[in-house]
């Protein structure tokens, strides 16, 4: 008899992300990491003597410590060859209108300035190393809301602000990265919500890495006051090149007694990313941080945002899922740190792997001895869509507090047949059927997501039936 | 149709992993007909329900099936879902995430029905009603929680909004409870006024046939098809069970 056919869910159109532009107009230095590559990017963005200081410490530490032995591996990334930074040939502006065709026509694409007039109270926009856009409703600066680029920042009003808080929740010693980071950081962006204010539209920034064998280091850095509430969006992507490109940016989010942040990435990196991504926030008292984390692109991926809850009662919550198809090694997860009496956290998150693709959630859970009375709840659930992916869960708690509550689940999955012939007996086509299946698996996740990133998501899992969800 | 049939399976035989399970099934529904098919535990009967629409986890190892006219043995379970049959699931699966309506609506426009959202929601609830079914359970995971006599009802709303040619019924589970039996029996009485539609039911249970005229018995046994005749076959089985059956397969 004829063979069974068996379709599959597609793979993840990426082609939406996948176009490049010339880098000829680009100013590159030389790849590599020098004391003098160090300094030159620091003279070029003619930044506080601190910070070059900060610069050079790093990259001492940088070339002191070893890479991590544990997670995927990362031999194919040579660090000899990672051009740190590439200059777009301009300087950054607040309307697109004066923004370099090439790279105001790669932000059309990617649907940005859309966004912007339709929901977002304000957009930043990096290209390669630098921000080429940046601009925020008039309504939102009279709130007295700052959002801007971080290395402006470091010249105005909140300038002795930032230099206390810069990299003290990801000190360039965490890990190699974070040194790499500290040395070469470029770009980013800085948002100062003030003491009892409320952005009812959220910011965006948006990263686009377009030259090839180049990292970003971009730098975001969020203080969020007291009784203050923001939603901030992270966005990006890449052309895919044959060559390594590295992604090592870091977020830093202070969130403020009773105030509120909620921080969505949706991470669509090309297949030959190695995206080490560092993330941390630090909760004051009754402070809510409410991560969304959507992670589908990159050929390797460590990310595990974390949430340091260290004022009373304090609350952390993260959603996450993460897609891994062909040639992709996504090892995601969170940290989460009961640092004080009453806090309390829950995870919640999704894997997905197809086509020899491998998933790995890993998180930690600590309690210190001050957590009384806290609680934290992990679940997470993986779906191998067929026998050659793969998905592993790798979850770590350390609890040092008798008065703790601490929850762990976890479920890993195939995708049944049994299901996938109850949907063909209606009617339904096979990959239709697993479509369905699929996003049906998603749902709690792309609920969470802000419309348009929802919607993005399922055409990214290749829903075709619009119309039939809700 | 000019020849009668709109069901008919010849030699079919078919296999799980190189197990052969159904031996040459010989049989016949003609249009508009309800026929039951009954048979001991293990004797196959849901194996060709399922072989009939196409489930893949079976291989056919000779013989065709044909439907409404044409061969649709080598099609797949939503090609022949589209020519017209439909099986109802013995324990019908779970799909988190995916509310009711939503799959519903999936199925009605797989078939390229173009329905307004609001008479699509109309039309559900005003099935739903009509099988005591809380319209509140279209908003619902599709089959998540729901308990044996719900999913029943799912089932048959199915039923009532594709209007099948041919409606395979398999109700082998005997542990059907009151509440699931009479919402069966109210599907199909439902798609037999609706639509006049043509039945094959699978059953141990003969409770679920009371309302029906049942035109034809088939009886199977160890993967074969070993007697059939008129409804009164139905006592006698109940009377005796399948022993003389089961007695000559085991000579032969």
């Amino acid at each position: 008899m004829a063979e069974k056919k068996r379709t599959q869910v597609d793979d993840i159109d990426r082609s939406m992300y996948d176009f490049r532009y010339d880098d000829a107009d680009a100013e590159k230095l030389d790849a590599g990491l020098t004391p003098d590559i160090v300094r030159e990017i620091s003279e070029r963005k003619g930044e506080p003597e601190w910070m070059l200081e900060h610069r050079l410490k790093s990259l001492e530490v940088y070339n002191s410590i070893d890479m991590s032995d544990w997670g995927p591996s990362i031999d194919g990334l040579d660090m000899d060859n990672i051009v740190t930074y590439v200059k777009p040939p301009t300087e950054q502006k607040s309307d697109w209108e004066s923004v370099p065709d090439n790279i105001k026509d790669t932000f059309d694409r990617l649907g940005i300035p859309q966004a912007e007039r339709s929901y977002l109270a304000g957009v930043g926009a990096q290209y390669d190393s630098e921000l080429v856009y940046h601009s925020m409703q008039e309504s939102a600066a009279k709130m007295g809301i700052v959002y801007s680029g971080i290395e402006e920042a470091l010249h105005g009003e909140y300038a002795e602000l930032i230099r206390s808080k810069f990299m003290t929740l990801i000190p360039p010693t965490d890990h190699k990265f974070a040194a790499l980071h500290g040395a070469v950081w470029s770009g980013g962006s800085f948002v100062y919500v003030p003491r009892g204010v409320r952005l009812d539209y959220p910011l965006q920034s948006y990263f686009r890495l377009n030259a090839k064998g180049a990292g970003q280091f971009e730098h975001t850095l969020i203080i969020v006051e007291d009784d203050a509430d923001l939603h901030f969006i992270e966005g990006c992507s890449a052309p895919k090149y044959n060559v390594a490109n590295l992604h090592a940016g870091a977020v830093e989010l202070f969130v403020g007694k009773r105030a509120h942040l909620r921080y969505s990435t949706i991470e669509n990196w090309s297949k030959n990313m190695y995206n080490l991504n560092t993330k941390r926030c630090r909760c004051e008292e009754e402070g809510e941080i409410e991560w969304i984390s959507g992670s589908f692109g990159s050929h390797v991926g460590y990310l595990y945002p974390m949430s340091i809850l260290a004022g009373r009662k304090a609350r952390a919550s993260f959603t996450g899922i993460t897609f891994a198809g062909r040639g992709q090694n996504l090892d995601t997860g969170c940290k989460v740190v009961l640092a004080a009496p009453g806090t309390s956290a829950s995870v919640e998150t999704k894997g997905i792997s197809k086509d020899g693709g491998i998933q790995t959630f890993r998180s930690s859970v600590v309690a210190t001895p001050a957590a009384n009375g806290s609680r934290c709840t992990v679940s997470c659930q993986s779906l191998m869509l067929d026998d050659r992916s793969r998905s592993d869960t790798i979850p770590a708690m350390d609890i040092r507090c008798k008065n703790v509550d601490i929850g762990h689940e976890a479920t890993i999955g195939r995708i049944g047949d049994d299901k996938v012939f109850y949907l063909m007996s209606r009617g339904v086509s096979e990959e239709e059927a697993k479509a369905m299946i699929v996003n049906g698996f998603a749902e709690p996740i792309s609920k969470e997501l802000p419309l348009e990133y929802a919607v993005e998501m399922n055409n990214l899992i290749k829903l075709e039936m619009e119309g039939a969800i809700g | 149709m000019s020849n009668g049939a709109l069901l008919r399976c010849c030699g079919l035989s078919a296999a799980v992993e190189e197990k052969q399970i159904l031996h040459e099934i010989d049989f016949e529904v003609p249009q508009g007909e309800v026929h039951v098919l009954m048979g001991p535990n293990g004797a196959g009967k849901s194996t060709l329900g399922h072989v009939l629409m196409g489930d893949p986890v079976y291989d056919i190892t000779a013989g065709s099936i044909e439907f409404d006219g044409a061969d649709i043995t080598e099609l797949t379970p939503d090609k022949r879902s589209l020519a017209g049959m439909f099986l109802s699931f013995q324990a019908p699966v779970e799909i988190p995430g995916v509310p009711l309506r939503s799959f519903l609506r999936a199925m009605v426009e797989g078939r390229g029905e173009k329905m307004k959202n609001k008479e699509f929601r109309k039309q559900t609830k005003a099935l739903a009603e009509t099988l005591d079914m809380d319209p509140a359970y279209l908003d619902r995971e599709l089959g998540v929680g729901f308990s044996g006599g719900e999913k029943k009802k799912v089932e048959m709303l199915q039923l009532l909004m594709l209007k099948p040619k041919l409606a395979i019924l398999d109700e082998t589970d005997s542990g059907l409870d009151v509440d699931a039996l009479s919402v069966v029996s109210r599907g199909m009485e439902l798609y037999r006024e609706q639509c006049d539609g043509t039945l094959l039911i699978i059953t141990h249970n003969t409770r679920i046939l009371e309302h029906l005229n049942v035109d034809r018995v088939h009886v199977m046994v160890a993967g074969r098809m070993v007697a059939y005749g008129t409804a009164s076959l139905i006592e006698e089985i109940d009377a005796q069970g399948f022993e003389r059956y089961e007695a000559a397969v085991a000579i032969d």
